[in-house]
């Protein structure tokens, strides 16, 4: 018998009990919806956390002060890092592409009649863009130089820009930071909101050595923190060996003493947050694909139940000259194209579920981009696995079918 | 060469304590082209021996040799085949399948033997059916159809093949007697013009009568094997009133 022939038979068998194939079906369709929703929202999270580490910067390394010990004081945030550091990182460690320091400060800034205060100040080196990945939409950044002379320069984000200048055009405006008068020259390009819906343009930037001389006032050197960018994702942990390496000397750390400064790499973090929603998905699915196992069981009992009914139908094909082979592939065809019709919708319904999921989501937190993920492989997959469902469940009442014997299943009343 | 040979064959179903001898030993032979009447009262073997016979059952012991092949030693699959290409079985209750078109019905043996396009099995299965005069009830199904013209399509069904042997189990029990004397008359054609072998399991006098060759069976055993049905009348009447 021809595989289309099979088919058909099956197609037939199945319509002659609609009512029953469709709630046969419907166990099916709830398994496969619930696993495809599940995944492609898990695949969803995956895909914003490394969206939000790609956004803070390709392949970055932070350094900052780990704790220190004077004269039997242990304390934490020590000035151990300088803005000479991260100029001895950025030129002295091969697996670095750039480096700059950062100096955290907050405060007021005003401008004609209106005021603001910035969710982050920072004061950066001039390689801050490279390290961020971030471009300018205008103007330009700062030089050596205006570090170098603690200029009076300004970078800002965004979100600045209705908050104090309306239509003006910002750059070439002077605003007063803290009262210290800055002139702007250059407005970052839109970056939007990171994954916990923060907006990351609500920024203003400054040379580091300007905020610590001129706003800060401090008469110390150290700096908040470094932040590194490797040249190349392979070469993170190159990058961290001799950043360290590097470090332990500029700070005279001798062997067996503790490090005074921290280094992180958001490689490691990136992994351990995947790792996180790695889990979570595939524990969400484990419960899911129980729901599945459930709708297999459903198929095997009305798989079961038909072909108790239809026992005398065996017969008759059999005494016709079937085999038992072609009886087995008429029960497990039939099980499978009912597994494989709940497969087809639970599919549909389940991207639907995870578009819908994706938009409330969205909607219940403004600013958060979180993705939608239908990923073709993976609807391949749960094909797959609704297929290998029905024959798994179809083939333990299949098999019995075949091994009827036709006399007494041409009597069976 | 016999179409047909039986050797010493035997059937014993073990029921556990019990065993139960429905062949105790029969042979026997049948030519091509014969018409035969198994005849006997209920518990005779006579539904046993039609079992083994259609290969459908296989005997516990001895030898049958179908056109020079042994079924004895054969499994499942290879009796299906044989069933399939050589045996046309017709039964008391049709056994049509349900909400299944004539045609359909008719096609089922094809599906199951060599390959053939769906026009082909198309034609092959009308051919069949206007041959049994039911050209105009293709597309009926079982449930739209007289009891006679439902075992005109089982008949049909069983042709379908061109196998060399028609089997029927009590082909005319469920049927009225006009009927049955013209599902009678159709399988009397068949075995003269088509040269097709009949053998019939039976408890109408009027088949065996017509039949021209009567094989009585009692308690497993062959008691009367003859052309003459007044002999065989005798022998079933006589064993049947001791």
């Amino acid at each position: 018998m021809s595989f289309f022939d099979t088919i058909r038979i099956a197609l037939r068998a199945l319509l002659k009990n609609k009512m029953r194939a469709v709630l046969t079906i419907i166990g099916v369709v709830i398994g496969i919806a619930a696993v495809t929703t599940i995944v492609s929202i898990g695949q969803g999270a995956n895909r914003l956390v490394q969206g939000e580490l790609q956004n803070l910067g390709t392949n970055v390394i932070f350094v900052i002060p780990g704790q220190t010990t004077d004269g039997g004081v242990r304390q934490n945030d020590a000035p151990s890092l300088t803005a000479a550091d991260a100029e001895a990182i950025r030129m002295e460690c091969p697996a670095v592409l750039a480096a700059s320091p950062l100096v955290f400060t907050g405060g007021q800034v005003i401008y004609g009649n209106e005021n603001w205060s910035p969710k982050e100040m920072l004061g950066v080196g001039t390689d801050f863009l490279l390290v961020r990945n971030w471009g300018l939409q205008a103007g330009s950044f700062f030089s050596e130089a205006d570090v170098e002379s603690k200029a009076k320069v300004c970078v800002i984000g965004q979100t600045l820009i209705p908050k104090l200048f309306r239509t003006t055009n910002p750059i070439g405006e002077t605003l007063r930071v803290n009262n210290v008068p800055m002139r702007v020259i250059g407005v970052l390009s839109k970056k939007g909101a990171n994954m916990v819906g923060d907006d990351q343009d609500n920024l203003l930037l400054m040379p580091q050595t300007t905020v610590r001389k001129r706003l800060l006032g401090s008469p110390m050197d150290n700096i908040h923190a470094i932040m590194v960018s490797a040249r190349s994702t392979n070469q993170m942990s190159a990058a961290t060996r001799q950043i360290r390496n590097l470090l332990l000397e500029r700070h005279d750390i001798a062997p067996g003493e503790e490090d005074d400064f921290d280094i992180t790499d958001m490689e490691e973090v990136a992994g351990t947050l995947g790792m996180i929603t790695g889990t979570l998905t595939l524990m969400l699915s484990a419960i899911a694909g129980i729901s599945l196992v459930v709708g297999g069981v459903g198929i095997m009992n009305i798989m079961l139940v038909s072909v108790t009914e239809r026992t005398r139908e065996i017969g008759i094909r059999m005494a016709l000259g079937a085999r038992g082979r072609d009886i087995l592939w008429q029960f497990l065809i039939e099980s499978v194209v009912l597994s494989s019709i709940g497969g087809v919708i639970g599919l549909a319904l389940g991207t639907g579920m995870s578009m819908a999921a994706t938009m409330l989501i969205n909607a219940y937190k403004p600013g958060t981009q979180w993705p939608m993920v239908v990923s073709f492989p993976a609807a391949l997959v749960a094909m797959g696995f609704a297929a290998a469902v029905g024959v798994f469940f179809g083939f333990y009442p299949a098999r019995r079918a075949s091994k009827l014997d036709p006399i007494d299943a041409l009597r069976y009343e | 060469m016999a179409l047909i040979e039986l050797r010493d064959v035997r059937r014993v179903y073990d029921l556990g304590e019990v065993q139960v001898h429905a062949l105790r030993t029969v042979s026997l032979e049948i030519q091509r082209g014969e018409y035969i009447a198994l005849v006997g009262p209920s518990g005779s073997g006579k539904s046993t021996l039609m079992n083994t016979l259609g290969c459908l059952d296989r005997p516990t012991y001895g030898s049958y040799l179908l056109d020079g092949q042994e079924i004895v030693s054969m499994n499942r699959d290879q009796r299906a085949r044989i069933r399939n290409k050589q045996l046309g079985f017709v039964f008391q209750n049709f056994n049509l399948l349900n909400r299944t078109s004539a045609l359909e019905n008719v096609e089922l043996p094809l599906m199951y033997g060599p390959r053939l396009s769906a026009r082909q099995r198309h034609d092959r299965a009308r051919e069949v059916l206007d041959q049994v005069g039911l050209g105009d009830r293709y597309h009926h199904h079982p449930s739209q159809l007289s009891g006679g013209q439902q075992q005109r399509v089982a008949i049909a069904r069983a042709l379908v093949n061109r196998p060399s042997i028609l089997m029927g189990d009590e082909p005319t029990g469920n049927l009225d007697s006009q009927t049955s004397r013209e599902v009678i008359a159709l399988f009397q054609e068949l075995n003269e013009t088509q040269k097709i072998t009949v053998i019939l399991v039976t408890h109408d006098p009027n088949i065996a009568r017509n039949s021209k060759r009567t094989i009585v069976l009692r308690d497993g055993e062959v008691v009367e094997d003859t052309t003459d049905f007044a002999k065989a009348k005798a022998a079933l009447d006589a064993e049947g009133d001791p």
